[in-house]
C-alpha cells in the first residue's frame, strides 16, 4: 500500500496509485485546520535516500473531505491519516473522516513538526489517551503509525494495542539534517527533516521484528522498501503487509505494481503458496 | 538519480526590465526549452523556474519579481552561490514545420529559447510576446536576432496591436496556416488559445504552472487531472492530455493542497 504524505493530496493522485498496483492509499496526515507547511526546500536527495520536511501540509479536514467524497465513489481501500497535538485534535478529525474511510492510521511519528507526530508518539501515557479516544469515537480499524526513534518502540506498540489499537505501522521516517558545503548552512527550509528510502529499511525490519515478539495485532511495515525482495524481508520479520513511499520516486509510479511481481515470483522460485506462510518466519 | 542540488556562482546578471531580471550560471547538462530547475536561494526558499538561455555549459533563469523569493533572487548578483537540481519535466516537442509561439508575460522567459530552437531547425517561426503594457515586454532585441517573425501585443496598445495575445493569435491563425501553437503565459489566455484549437487538428502545447516543492513527482503537490505530475509528466502538456485535466484554466492548489479558483 501507498505510505502517507506521498502522491496523496487529492482523489486523483490516490486513484492513479491505486491503478498502479496498489491494494491499498493512506492519506496524507490531516489535521483540524488548514497548513501550509515548512518553507522550500522542502526535499533533498542524498546518496542513500532522500530528506524531507513537508511540515505536515493539509488543506484541513473539512476541505480534504470533498476529496474523500470523490475517492469514496470509486473501489479502492482507503487509509486516512490523521495528526494533532492532543486526544481531542485527533478525536475531532478521525470522527469526521470516519464514514469515508476503510480504516484510520494516527500519525505519532513525523519527525519535523514541533509538537505533533514523534513529538507526542515517545509517550506511552499520550499514545495510549489519544487511541483510546479514537477509538471510542469511530468505527472503523484504527492503525497506530510509530517513529523508530524512541527509547523502547514496543512498549508504546503495546500501550496502543492495550487502548484498542488494531495494527502498528512502523516506521516514519527519521530525523536527519544535510548541509552544504559552500553556503555552510542546512539546505531544508526547516533544517531539520526526517530520511526516508533504501538506507532506512534495517532499522525498519528491526522495529517490525522487535514488535512482533510483543505483540498480537498485526504489523504494518514501512522504510525503505523498494522491491519485492524488501517486502519480504519485512513479512519475515513480522509484517503482514508493507507501505511504500520513497520507492515512487526512485522506481516510478508503477513500483506498486512491479513490486507485486516480484513477490509472486519470489513465491513461485520458493514454493511458497500463500503470503501469510511467510509472516513472522525470521523468528 | 542525479536531483542533488548543485551550489554554483552567478557568473552574469541581467536587468531585463523594470522587474524582470536573468541570470547565468554553469550548468552542463543538457536542457530542453520548457524543462525547469529547482532553484534554491539558501536561507529563503527554493522555486521552480524554466531556463530561458540554453548554452553548452552555461544556462540562464528569466524572472520577474512577485514575492519574496524572486525579491531575494533579484538582488543576487554576479559571484554569489545559488543552489540548482534539475532538469526537470518535459520540453516542447516542436513537431509542424510552420509554428506559432504565443508568450504572455513571464511566458516570454521560456518561449525565448524554444524560438531559437525551432529556427535552428530551420522551422518558420512567428511568435507573439503579449504584455500589459509596453515596459512589461522584454528579449524583444534578443527574438528580433533570429528568423522569428515578431509581433508584438500589449492591452493597452502601448506598442504592437492593441488587445490581447489571444486575439492577436486568432487573427493570425485565421489568415496563414499553422501546423502548430505553442504556448506559455496566464492560464486564462493558454486556455482560451486551447479552446480556438481544438477547432482544428492544430498541433498544441501549453506550459502549466503549479505550485512545486518537490519536483520529483514524489509529493503530489503539484498535481493535475487524475494524478498527473506537473513536474514530471508536464510542465509541457499537449491538446490530448489537456482534455484531461478539468483543473485547466479552472483551478491550482496553494501549499498546503487547498484548491483556489483562477
Ligand atoms: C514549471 C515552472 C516554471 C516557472 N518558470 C518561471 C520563469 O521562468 N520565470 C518566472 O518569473 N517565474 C517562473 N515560474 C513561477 C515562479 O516559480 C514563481 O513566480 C515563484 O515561485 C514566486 O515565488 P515568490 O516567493 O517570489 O512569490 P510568492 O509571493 O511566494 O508567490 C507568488 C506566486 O508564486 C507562486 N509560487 C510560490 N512558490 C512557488 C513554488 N514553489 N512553486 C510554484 N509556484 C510558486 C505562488 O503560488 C503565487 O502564485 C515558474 C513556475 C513553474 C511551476
Ligand atoms: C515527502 C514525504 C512526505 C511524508 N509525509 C508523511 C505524512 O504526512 N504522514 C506520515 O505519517 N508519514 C509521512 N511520511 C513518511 C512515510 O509515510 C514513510 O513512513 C517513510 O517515508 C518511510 O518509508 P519509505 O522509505 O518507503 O519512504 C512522508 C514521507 C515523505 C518522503
Ligand atoms: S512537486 Fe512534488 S510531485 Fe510535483
Amino acid at each position: 500500500m501507498l505510505a502517507s504524505g506521498i502522491m496523496d493530496e487529492d482523489a486523483g493522485s490516490m486513484l492513479r496509485v491505486l491503478e498502479s498496483g496498489a491494494g491499498a492509499v493512506v492519506t496524507k496526515s490531516i489535521g483540524q485546520v488548514q497548513r501550509k507547511g515548512h518553507p522550500n526546500p522542502t526535499f533533498v536527495e542524498l546518496d542513500c535516500g532522500i530528506l524531507n520536511a513537508m511540515g505536515l501540509p493539509n488543506p484541513g479536514i473539512d476541505e480534504y473531505i470533498t476529496e474523500l467524497k470523490e475517492l469514496k465513489k470509486q473501489n479502492g481501500i482507503i487509509i486516512g491519516s490523521v495528526f494533532g497535538s492532543n486526544a481531542e485534535e485527533f478525536t475531532e478529525v478521525a470522527f469526521k473522516m470516519n464514514a469515508y474511510v476503510n480504516a484510520l492510521e494516527l500519525n505519532f511519528s513525523c519527525p519535523h513538526a514541533e509538537g505533533y507526530g514523534l513529538e507526542i508518539g515517545q509517550n506511552p501515557k499520550f499514545v495510549s489517551e489519544i487511541t483510546s479516544s479514537v477509538v471510542n469515537a469511530v468505527s472503523v480499524p484504527v492503525y497506530v503509525k510509530l517513529s523508530a526513534q524512541v527509547n523502547d518502540i514496543a512498549s508504546i506498540a503495546t500501550a496502543a494495542e492495550e487502548a484498542g489499537a488494531n495494527a502498528i505501522v512502523a516506521i516514519n521516517t527519521l530525523k536527519a539534517m544535510s548541509i552544504n558545503l559552500e553556503v555552510k548552512k542546512p539546505i531544508l527550509g526547516n533544517k531539520t527533516g526526517g530520511y526516508s528510502g533504501k538506507a532506512i529499511k534495517p532499522i525498519g525490519v528491526k522495529a517490525v521484528y522487535d514488535l512482533y515478539d510483543h505483540l498480537s495485532i498485526p504489523i504494518i511495515g514501512v522504510g525503505g522498501v523498494e522491491t519485492g525482495l524488501d517486502a519480504i524481508e519485512y513479512i519475515l520479520a513480522g509484517a503482514s503487509s508493507v507501505q511504500i513511499g520513497t520507492a515512487v520516486y526512485t522506481r516510478g509510479i508503477m513500483v506498486f505494481d512491479r513490486i507485486c511481481k516480484e513477490i509472486t515470483k519470489w513465491m513461485e522460485s520458493h514454493n511458497v503458496q500463500s503470503i501469510s506462510d511467510l509472516i513472522g518466519v525470521a523468528h | 538519480m542525479m536531483d542533488k542540488i548543485i551550489t554554483s556562482k552567478i557568473i552574469k546578471d541581467t536587468i531585463e526590465n523594470e522587474c524582470v531580471k536573468t541570470i547565468m550560471f554553469n550548468h552542463a547538462e543538457p536542457i530542453e526549452p520548457g524543462q525547469f530547475y529547482m532553484i534554491w536561494i539558501p536561507g529563503i526558499d527554493e522555486i521552480p523556474m524554466s531556463v530561458s538561455v540554453i548554452q553548452q555549459k552555461k544556462k540562464g533563469i528569466t524572472f520577474r519579481t512577485v514575492g519574496k523569493a524572486t525579491k531575494a533572487l533579484f538582488q543576487k548578483t554576479k559571484n554569489d552561490i545559488i543552489g540548482i537540481r534539475g532538469p526537470y519535466g518535459n520540453g516542447f516537442s516542436l513537431k509542424g514545420e510552420k509554428i506559432l509561439f504565443v508568450a504572455g508575460g513571464t511566458g516570454i522567459a521560456m518561449i525565448a529559447p524554444a524560438v531559437e530552437q525551432a529556427i535552428k531547425k530551420n522551422k518558420v517561426v512567428d511568435v507573439i510576446l503579449g504584455a500589459k503594457t509596453k515596459k512589461d515586454l522584454f528579449f524583444i532585441n534578443r527574438l528580433k536576432q533570429t528568423k522569428a517573425t515578431m509581433h508584438l501585443s500589449t492591452d493597452d496598445g502601448s506598442i504592437g496591436f492593441k488587445g490581447f495575445a489571444t486575439e492577436k493569435a486568432n487573427e493570425l491563425l485565421l489568415t496563414n496556416s499553422f501546423d502548430a501553437v505553442y504556448t506559455c503565459g496566464p492560464e486564462l489566455m493558454m486556455k482560451k488559445l486551447y479552446q480556438i484549437c481544438l477547432k482544428s487538428n492544430i498541433i498544441f502545447e501549453a506550459s502549466l504552472e503549479r505550485y512545486m516543492k518537490c519536483g520529483v513527482g514524489l509529493c503530489g503537490q503539484c498535481v493535475v487531472g487524475k494524478g498527473i505530475r506537473v513536474c514530471v509528466e508536464g510542465p509541457v502538456f499537449s491538446k490530448s492530455m489537456l482534455k484531461d485535466i478539468p483543473d485547466f484554466g479552472v483551478f491550482n492548489r496553494d501549499a498546503s493542497g487547498k484548491k483556489q479558483l483562477l
